[in-house]
Parts: structure tokens; C-alpha cells; sequence
């Protein structure tokens, strides 16, 4: 037999006595014959912290949040300022070399741009992107309730490119800007179904650690920085 | 027995220790601020802990259902997975691993399954370089100490002892400034990231519907070990499933709330598979092996099944008047603090750590904490009272029998109660030596006295005196 059939055996052996459901203490059990595969989610955004309709409100936590996080976040006008904001944070930032993906806000970004960059789409030197100063990603979606960006495999040059280099800058649309995790989880379903992309990941304020004497530092791995722009549309 | 001896012995220093106790209270002080900021911030934290709890209970009394489920899911996106009853297929299954992929150097990030199985120390006598990303776990293990928190592991460290471990080790300048201290580490992980042929990783979370893992982190050093080496190797406990993706939902705002008193951790990822045709890097193999190591013994039984709904989040430690006092490492376990006390007789064997058990106020602090509401400071009781039922110490069982005895005779009781008055009298001449047959407590503590009139004779009197 297979530690897999083994362990499974153990696991259905285990579970022919029923145990309390949470918070009956010593109680009896109840529904005990039930099935497994109680699909029905419940709807958390009662009780996870509030997050208002509008996108103005939304924006607006959003950006409150980031600010706490020491994240950057611009909301800008028109998505015709796109160039200049990038290469006005380029310049104060002294950047040599950035990476990046195809994409259409990527292409709005950098036009007009003069420094070298690379693309990931058909394959990075693992070294060369460690060695640029920055990586401009587009992302999934952008979430107010905790002032996270969601990144995947498929729209954000792959896993390492938001990882990798010391500062990480996401453009996004405003119709990306959704309330909460919930909110995000559906918005993947809807677009890749069954497909989803192998790595996706909430990227919440700059790499950080407090693994020395519990105070906070800023790119303990990962970016030092984070800079968002999100863009009407 | 020994077990019990350096708990205690272990204990004992630490706790009279004062200025490592108050740097310790002093971290985890700033934590239950934060803590409590961000749970006011919930419209309802009372139902979301019970909305975790009921989804925790629904996963772990259908395991086999949602195991079959995620591995199936796992397998169509071309992951292996492996079912590993004992640490030591663990170890085995990574070292054959490392030895087929020609493998030299391999990379971790936080796996406390690893720590649990010893995987390190088995990788390194198979000749592997095995470096730990996570800040914290490469403090404690160029320290050579076990983690002292398994969400903080060097919280104990003060900078000045880092600095002097990073002199010694790597030969920097000394440091007062946690910031430069950091940027050591990163510096010396960035090389081991980029030529790393094995990362391993943990897994937080698993997902049933979707076949993923979620990785929860800070650094984002999982991230990148989990990104550039070619095979990514995630081990984690049967008992991390949850239903749904959505599920996530909830359950990453309270770790991260519960665990640090972060509204979310600075990254949380979910991985399902190696990298998908199409996709632009990634590891070309992900395996994910599957842990039991007693859980299905814990899973048996099922008054103390829902310490498995466990979402190793620490904050039973961090709240906890006894971790606090006597810390991570006296307990010598794996998982320190409640929930360490309450797993480790089943995962360990009950007559060597039941006295973890003991080792409570039974105030309750750490149920209070718990985000997925594990009664656990019951559960300690009910390891106590499993020990004594298994194995009655005889000098317990005799104490017993007498007491009863003498509580069934009247007259006894009475002739009891005054030489045990009388005899309390010459007590003080052999308080706290060696003489002291109560010394285990008087050491520490006061002995009640005993009434110079016991209750039956006042009693006796009230009713004399009003019949008069
Ligand atoms: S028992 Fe509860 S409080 Fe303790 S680590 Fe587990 S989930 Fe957190």
C-alpha cells in the first residue's frame, strides 16, 4: 500500500467519530452525517474592515494605506502623464537600467523613455535583472481594503520581474482598483476560469522585516521601494 | 522524564532573568498594540474568528475529501506530490531529490515542517550547502540556536549580538543599526538566490478547489526562493487545507492580524504547479509533500481535533504569561508557547511532554487570541487529565486512597484537621531547606495556614449561641 492510501486510511479511520463543531464546548455534535463539499461561501465583507462604494473612496483608503506602508501611490489625471511621472521618478531615483514587460499601459509608460530596458517576454539573465534598478509591472488589480497590488505570473512579466529588482513600479488602471481579497479572488476567476496563472501573489508595501528587535526595515529581500500609478480608465 | 527536567531547569533561569524577560515583554507589547489597532478595524472580528473556525472544521473533518481534492488539482497543473507518514521519508525523499538533480546548493525559506523533521541538519550530512532566507531563521542558525518564536525565531537576539554573529561569521564591520544589519543578510542572499539549484519552501495555506499553496511572508524572500531555483520543493502539514480560493479571503487578513497586527503581510503568493506553458520563468518541477507525523493520531482523537485548525500564527505565544516568562526555548519542542503544549504529547508521546500541560495558569489568554478559536487552555486540561487516567503516578494514587479514607471517617477528618494545625506550627523550622517536605512549593510561595478553629467548631458555637 502507498503512504498515500495509508495515510488517507488513517485520516477516514480517524474520522468515524465526529467531533463538536467550534465553540460548543464539550457538546454533542451536530450534523454529523453531513457531506463534505459545503460549497456555499459566506460573504466576509461584513466583518473584514469596511471599504466605501465609490471609486473616489476606494482611492482614497487605497492611497491612505499605501501611505502607511511607505508605498508611493499617484493617481493620475490622464493616462497622457504616464511618461512624464515615470521619467521624473526616474531621474530622482538615478536609474541606469530598468526591466519590464510588454503590455499596453508598459508601452504609454515609456514613451519618450531613454534609459536601456529589458524585457522578460521571451526570457531574462537571472543577474542581469538583479543588476537593474527597477521593474515596471502592470497588475491583476489594486486592493483598497489593504492597499495591496495583485501581481501574476501572466500579467506582470513573470514571478521574479515585481521581486527582483530594488524598486518595484506597478501602473494601473482605475477599473483595477477593486474593495477587498474577496473582490480580487473573483475577478481572476472571471478572467482565467479553470487557467490560472501558476503564481499570483499580494504584494502589500515594500519588502520588510522585524526580525531584529521587532523594528521595521524596508527591503529585507526584496524591492526597498514600491511605486504605484493608477490611471482613469 | 528528561524532558520535563530541562522544562524545568530551563524555566527556572530564564524566568529569573529579568532583563531578558523585559526585552521580551517589550517586543510583544508593541504587538498587541498593533494587534488590537488593527482589530478594531474589523466590522466584526467575533464573527470572523467563528466564520474561520466553522470553515477549519469543515476542512479537517472532511480531510480526506479536500486532500484528494487539492492533489488531484495539483498533479493536472504537473506538480509531484509525496506522501510522507514519518519525517524521515522527508528527509529521504529531499535528499534522493537533490542527489537525481546533481543539486549543490539549496535554498529555504520559513517551513516549520522542516524544522519539525529536521531537514537541514539530514541535507547537510548528505553534503548539500543549505543556506535559511528568512532573516530571522539565518540569525538563529548561524547562531546555532533553534528559533525562538516560529513566527519571530531570533526575537531573543539583541542587535549588539547580531552584529557580534555577523563579525564573527562573515567578517563585517560592527553595527548598531538594524537597517545595515539587514542589508548584510541581503547582500550575502541575493548571490544564494541567483545560484540556488533547490528552493524549499512551506506552505501556509493549501487550496483544495484550485490546487495551490499560499506562501504568507514579510521579506519576500520566499518569493525569490521559490522563483529562480529550477525545482521548488514546498512540504507542509495534511491539516493546511481550506476549501476554496476565496477562503484566502478572510483567512490572510486574520493571520496577518492575529500573527503581527498587520491588516495583510507584506506578501502573500499562492503557487499552483511549476511554470505553465506559456509563462515566462518559474521552476521547471514544483514537488509538494504532504506531512502526517502523527497528525491522523491528533485527527483520532476527537475532543482535541480542532488543535489541528491551527493556523501557526503565534499569537497564543505572544499573549501567553508563561512563554513570556520563561520563552521559546525552555520548551524544547518544535511549537513552543499553548499550542506547542497542547500538540507536542500527541506528536511526541503524552508521558514525556504532559508536563507541558501543567506548565499553565489555565487563564485563558491564548483561547482569547486565537483566531480560529482552538480551545486550547481546555485542551490542556484535557492532556492532564489523559495523562493521569493513562498512567496514575503512585504516589499520587496512594495520597489519593488515604485522603479518601480518611474523608470517609468523621472522627479521623476532625483528628486530622488539628494535627495537621499543630503541626503547621513547627513547619517554620524547616521551611524551604531541604527537610521541607512541601519545598516545591514553599520556594516559591507561601503555604496557606490552617485555621486555629475549624469551621465545624464555629459552626458548632453560631448554633449553640442562637439556641441560648
Ligand atoms: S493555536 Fe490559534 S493562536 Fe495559537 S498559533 Fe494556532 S491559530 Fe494562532
Amino acid at each position: 500500500m502507498s503512504d498515500r492510501e495509508k495515510i488517507l486510511g488513517r485520516i477516514r479511520e480517524a474520522l468515524r467519530l465526529p467531533a463538536p463543531h467550534p465553540g460548543v464546548h464539550g457538546g454533542a455534535s451536530l450534523d454529523q452525517g453531513e457531506d463534505a463539499g459545503r460549497r456555499e461561501v459566506p460573504d466576509y465583507t461584513d466583518w473584514l474592515p469596511a471599504v466605501g462604494r465609490t471609486f473616489e473612496e476606494r482611492a482614497a483608503l487605497f492611497a491612505k494605506n499605501a501611505a502607511d506602508l511607505r508605498a508611493e501611490f499617484f493617481l493620475l489625471d490622464n493616462e497622457s502623464e504616464l511618461p512624464a511621472a515615470f521619467q521624473k521618478l526616474a531621474a530622482a531615483q538615478g536609474w541606469k537600467r530598468i526591466v519590464t514587460h510588454r503590455g499596453s499601459l508598459i508601452d504609454r509608460t515609456l514613451i519618450g523613455n531613454t534609459l536601456p530596458v529589458g524585457y522578460t517576454d521571451q526570457g531574462y539573465v537571472v543577474a542581469e535583472m538583479e543588476a537593474s534598478d527597477a521593474g515596471l509591472t502592470e497588475c491583476e488589480a489594486l486592493v483598497a481594503q489593504t492597499g495591496s497590488v495583485l501581481v501574476s505570473a501572466k500579467s506582470s512579466g513573470g514571478r521574479a520581474l515585481s521581486v527582483l529588482p530594488p524598486h518595484h513600479i506597478v501602473v494601473a488602471r482605475a477599473s483595477q482598483m477593486v474593495a477587498d481579497l474577496g473582490a480580487a479572488f473573483a475577478g481572476l476567476k472571471a478572467k482565467y476560469g479553470e487557467q490560472y496563472p501558476s503564481f499570483l501573489s499580494f504584494i502589500t508595501g515594500p519588502s520588510r522585516t522585524g526580525d531584529i528587535e521587532r523594528i521595521l526595515v524596508l527591503g529585507a529581500h526584496g524591492p526597498k521601494k514600491l511605486t504605484i500609478f493608477c490611471v482613469p480608465g | 522524564m528528561i524532558a520535563s527536567k530541562d522544562f524545568a531547569a530551563r524555566s527556572r533561569q530564564v524566568a529569573a532573568d529579568l532583563t531578558h524577560r523585559g526585552f521580551i515583554h517589550k517586543a510583544l507589547s508593541g504587538y498587541e498594540l498593533k494587534r488590537d489597532e488593527n482589530i478594531g478595524k474589523f466590522q466584526n472580528w467575533g464573527a470572523a474568528r467563528q466564520s474561520a473556525a466553522e470553515i477549519k472544521w469543515e476542512t479537517i473533518n472532511h480531510l480526506d475529501h479536500y486532500l484528494v481534492e487539492f492533489t488531484s488539482k495539483l498533479e493536472a497543473r504537473g506538480a509531484k506530490v509525496f506522501w510522507a507518514t514519518t519525517g524521515q521519508q522527508v528527509c529521504d525523499y529531499v535528499s534522493d531529490l537533490a542527489r537525481d538533480k546533481g543539486a549543490k546548493k539549496i535554498v529555504k525559506s520559513k517551513a516549520m515542517t522542516s524544522e519539525e523533521v529536521h531537514l537541514n541538519a539530514a541535507l547537510r550530512k548528505a553534503g548539500y550547502e543549505v543556506v535559511e532566507s528568512d532573516l530571522g531563521e539565518y540569525i538563529v542558525e548561524l547562531a546555532g540556536h533553534a528559533p525562538y518564536h516560529f513566527v519571530f525565531p531570533a526575537m531573543h537576539l539583541k542587535r549588539e549580538e547580531i552584529s557580534a554573529l555577523f563579525e564573527k561569521e562573515l567578517g563585517t564591520a560592527p553595527t548598531r543599526d538594524p537597517e545595515e544589519l539587514t542589508m548584510i543578510a541581503r547582500k550575502v542572499m541575493r548571490q544564494v538566490y541567483c545560484t540556488a539549484d533547490i528552493g524549499i519552501s512551506g506552505a501556509n495555506f493549501a487550496i483544495a478547489e484550485t490546487g495551490m499553496i499560499s506562501i504568507t511572508e514579510n521579506e519576500g524572500n520566499a518569493r525569490l526562493t521559490t522563483s529562480l531555483p529550477k525545482v521548488h520543493v514546498a512540504i507542509m502539514g495534511i491539516e493546511k487545507v481550506l476549501p476554496n480560493l476565496s477562503d484566502l479571503a478572510l483567512f490572510l487578513p486574520m493571520l496577518a492580524t492575529a500573527g503581527a497586527g498587520q491588516a495583510l503581510t507584506g506578501y502573500n503568493s499562492m503557487i499552483g504547479g511549476p511554470r505553465q506553458p506559456g509563462e515566462i520563468d518559474g521552476p521547471e518541477e514544483m514537488h509538494v509533500i504532504l506531512l502526517d507525523n502523527h497528525r491522523t493520531q491528533l485527527l483520532a482523537d476527537p475532543e482535541q481535533r480542532d488543535a489541528l485548525h491551527c493556523i501557526r500564527c503565534g499569537a497564543c505565544l505572544n499573549v501567553c504569561p508563561v512563554y513570556r516568562s520563561v520563552g521559546g526555548h525552555a520548551y524544547g519542542t518544535t511549537y513552543a508557547g499553548p499550542i506547542g503544549s497542547v500538540i507536542t504529547p500527541h506528536l511526541r508521546g503524552l508521558h514525556e511532554w504532559k508536563h507541558l500541560s501543567n506548565a499553565s495558569s489555565l487563564c485563558g489568554a491564548c483561547t482569547g487570541a486565537c483566531p480560529v478559536k482552538i480551545d486550547l487552555h481546555h485542551h490542556l486540561l484535557h492532556n492532564r487529565r489523559n495523562a493521569a487516567k493513562a498512567k496514575p503516578a503512585w504516589w499520587e494514587k496512594i495520597a489519593y486512597d488515604v485522603f479518601a479514607w480518611v474523608m470517609d471517617r468523621p472522627a479521623l477528618y476532625r483528628l486530622a484537621g488539628k494535627l495537621g494545625y499543630w503541626g503547621q506550627k513547627l513547619h517554620p523550622l524547616v521551611e524551604r531547606t531541604f527537610l521541607d517536605p512541601a519545598r516545591s512549593w514553599t520556594v516559591t510561595r507561601e503555604v496557606p495556614k490552617l485555621a486555629p478553629e475549624p469551621f465545624r467548631d464555629l459552626w458548632k458555637k453560631r448554633r449553640q449561641s442562637a439556641t441560648t
